[in-house]
């Protein structure tokens, strides 16, 4: 009962970072109807910019650890806006296809620059935040782990109040809905969109160093399988949904810790792709989302 | 189907084996890229099928490469000794048998993947096809008759510069002869309007799994061609890049074009030699090409009005 309750809680905040990365995903499929192959790789650079930046900005205690974050969503919410204007935008109107295979060369253009910036051997990640081990009973919490956690819905719920509860949210969800209507009632669509991938990426930011600090090793190609994997979280979900991705989030973090404690845990990469092959084969809408039929 | 195409298969097959039997006073590095060239057409004519005429979007191609490099590698080494003698101790027999069977288990694959997937369209096609990869990679990584993540060695070199060309010859006349048949024209039909297809009696899901198993059995020939070139075979070989590499050959071949993506597959194949040279920049270049070419040219390299796709 014990071990089950540890694994509950490791997989909560694995499943949290998830879900924060799917969040980015998820937004950007709701606007442009096309997987952002390289917000994985925006992942990966928000943890290297924690890593440059702890130092200067006084990592190791709260305050700074906090700095360090914030920097990190920012650094990745400039660079989601430079990427979507320099490589999304000529292509709107084009067809998916090719925005997806830009979306790839993208991505490969960050993991290969990464690995000329940064160097391609990992590195050790700083300790942001003043850590302790919390005993309850026989459960052992690290304070990252509580950390990740009130992060992320933290994040969430901010999430939430942006879309739902602003003029520029509630831009984003008729975008979603009509993109053709939303600027007939005179939304700026690329606003909107750029404001979308600033979002998601800051996400992506706090998702790379909170991922970072939990597991301390960082290289240019860190962002591939925590972003193929919270994809899956976002399709799990419903794309387009965001309660649908921070659930779909947490259940692929469950799933593959406690997989990682069983015998089969060298498959545990595997599971999140069998997950989406079941998903998309009885409820290919996802489990939140609505199933649409073409019309012609 | 005019006789022509056949004799262009017949020539360029008696052309591969006239070279091959002089492929000794080739230089060895030459002969090594030549037959990686070889291999990268029977790729990207098989994921053409899939991707370019039929418009599905399969990310999934290293994985039946890699069903069909390790079948076949399993075949030949580790029951090689065994089959050998069956046959006469002719390896010209027991090679392409184990290519065959290696492409069937691929194509079997393929019907697995595709027979559920193919009712998802675009964007979901491509990210079940990536993940089957993956899983591919991670069970290949995981059974340790073949390796497990050490790899496989001890692999014959039975790849020569016939095998080479003769299979991405069969390879392309077979796609371009399906392609030009009654039933073909579906394909392109599938790939112009699924609705329209639909509704004129064609059944696009069937037409979609034939193109996947097809072009799943080829890429499990080309990695059987693969194994035998190489002698050594690891798991992580076969990852997602490997799939994306192909997919570039295709796009910037032009999809669904012939002719374009033989082309790209040599250039993008021959040219990565003198870019070696670069070292860390080459990925860059690379990457920054396919971002630039996307965008200004997302019909492909190859397309002059002369190849022009003829028009329903």
């Amino acid at each position: 009962m014990t071990e089950l309750l540890q694994q509950l809680i490791n997989g909560l905040s694995l499943g949290a970072i998830y879900a924060l990365i799917a969040l980015g995903y998820t937004m950007v499929y709701g606007v442009l109807r096309f997987i952002n192959f390289a917000h994985s790789d925006v992942f990966m650079i928000g943890s290297y910019v924690g890593f440059y930046l702890a130092p200067k900005l006084g990592a190791g205690s709260v305050p700074g650890g906090l700095a360090v974050l914030f920097a990190a969503m920012a650094a990745c919410a400039l660079l989601g806006v430079i990427i979507e204007k320099l490589a999304y935008r000529p292509l709107r109107n084009r067809s998916t296809l090719t925005v997806l295979i830009t979306a790839i060369g993208v991505s490969l253009l960050l993991q290969n620059g990464g690995q000329k910036l940064f160097g391609p051997n990992p590195r050790a990640f700083p300790k942001l935040f003043p850590e302790t081990q919390l005993h309850f009973g026989e459960l052992t919490v690290s304070s990252n782990q509580l950390i990740v956690l009130a992060v992320s819905v933290f994040l969430l719920v901010m999430l939430w109040w942006i879309v739902h509860r602003t003029r520029i949210g509630t831009a984003m969800r008729a975008l979603s809905f009509n993109a053709t209507a939303a600027s007939l009632v005179g939304i700026n669509n690329d606003a909107v969109i750029s404001f979308t991938f600033a979002l998601g990426s800051a996400l992506a930011g706090a998702g790379g160093i909170l991922y970072a600090m939990n597991y301390p090793s960082i290289d240019p190609l860190m962002g591939t399988l925590p972003g193929l994997k919270a994809f899956v979280a976002a399709v799990l979900g419903g794309i387009g949904n965001l309660p649908g991705a921070a659930l779909g989030g947490l259940l692929i973090g469950l799933v593959e810790t406690f997989i990682s404690g069983t015998r089969a845990s060298t498959f545990r990469d595997a599971i999140a792709f069998a997950i989406l092959i079941l998903i998309l084969l009885f409820r290919p809408a996802g489990l939140l989302g609505k199933m649409r039929v073409e019309k012609v | 189907m005019p006789p022509k195409s056949q004799l262009w298969l017949l020539a360029t097959l008696v052309v591969a084996g006239i070279v091959s039997a002089f492929s000794g006073r080739i230089d060895p590095y030459f002969l090594d890229v030549t037959m990686g060239v070889g291999i990268a057409v029977t790729l990207a004519a098989s994921l053409n099928l899939i991707n370019g005429f039929t418009g599905q979007f399969s990310l999934g191609h290293a994985g039946f490469m890699a069903v069909g490099a390790y079948s076949s590698a399993v075949i030949t080494t580790n029951f090689g000794p065994k089959l050998l003698p069956l046959v006469g101790g002719q390896v010209w027999i027991l090679f392409p048998l184990s290519l065959v069977v290696g492409g069937l288990l691929a194509a079997l694959a393929g019907l697995a993947v595709g027979a559920p997937s193919l009712r998802l369209k675009g964007d979901y096609l491509a990210i079940v096809t990536l993940g089957f990869g993956e899983i591919i990679k991670v069970i290949f990584q995981n059974v340790d008759a073949v390796g497990g993540a050490r790899g496989l060695v001890g692999i014959p070199n039975y790849t020569n510069l016939f095998w080479t060309f003769g299979v991405a010859a069969v390879t392309v006349y077979v796609v371009w002869a399906l392609l030009n048949s009654t039933y073909g024209r579906g394909f392109l039909a599938v790939a112009d309007d699924e609705v329209a297809a639909e509704a004129m009696g064609l059944n696009p899901t069937r037409y979609k799994i034939t193109a996947f198993v097809v072009g799943s059995f080829f890429a499990g020939v080309a990695g059987g061609l693969y194994a035998h070139l190489k002698g050594y075979l690891n798991p992580g070989g076969f990852d997602f890049n490997k799939s994306i590499e192909i997919v570039v050959m295709v796009i910037l071949g032009g999809m669904g074009r012939h002719v374009g993506v033989i082309l790209a597959a040599i250039l993008l194949t021959a040219v990565q030699e003198p870019l070696r040279q670069l070292g860390d920049w080459r990925m860059i270049l690379y990457s920054l090409l396919l971002i630039v070419l996307m965008i200004t040219r997302p019909q492909g390299l190859f397309v002059w009005p002369l190849w022009k796709k003829k028009q329903a």
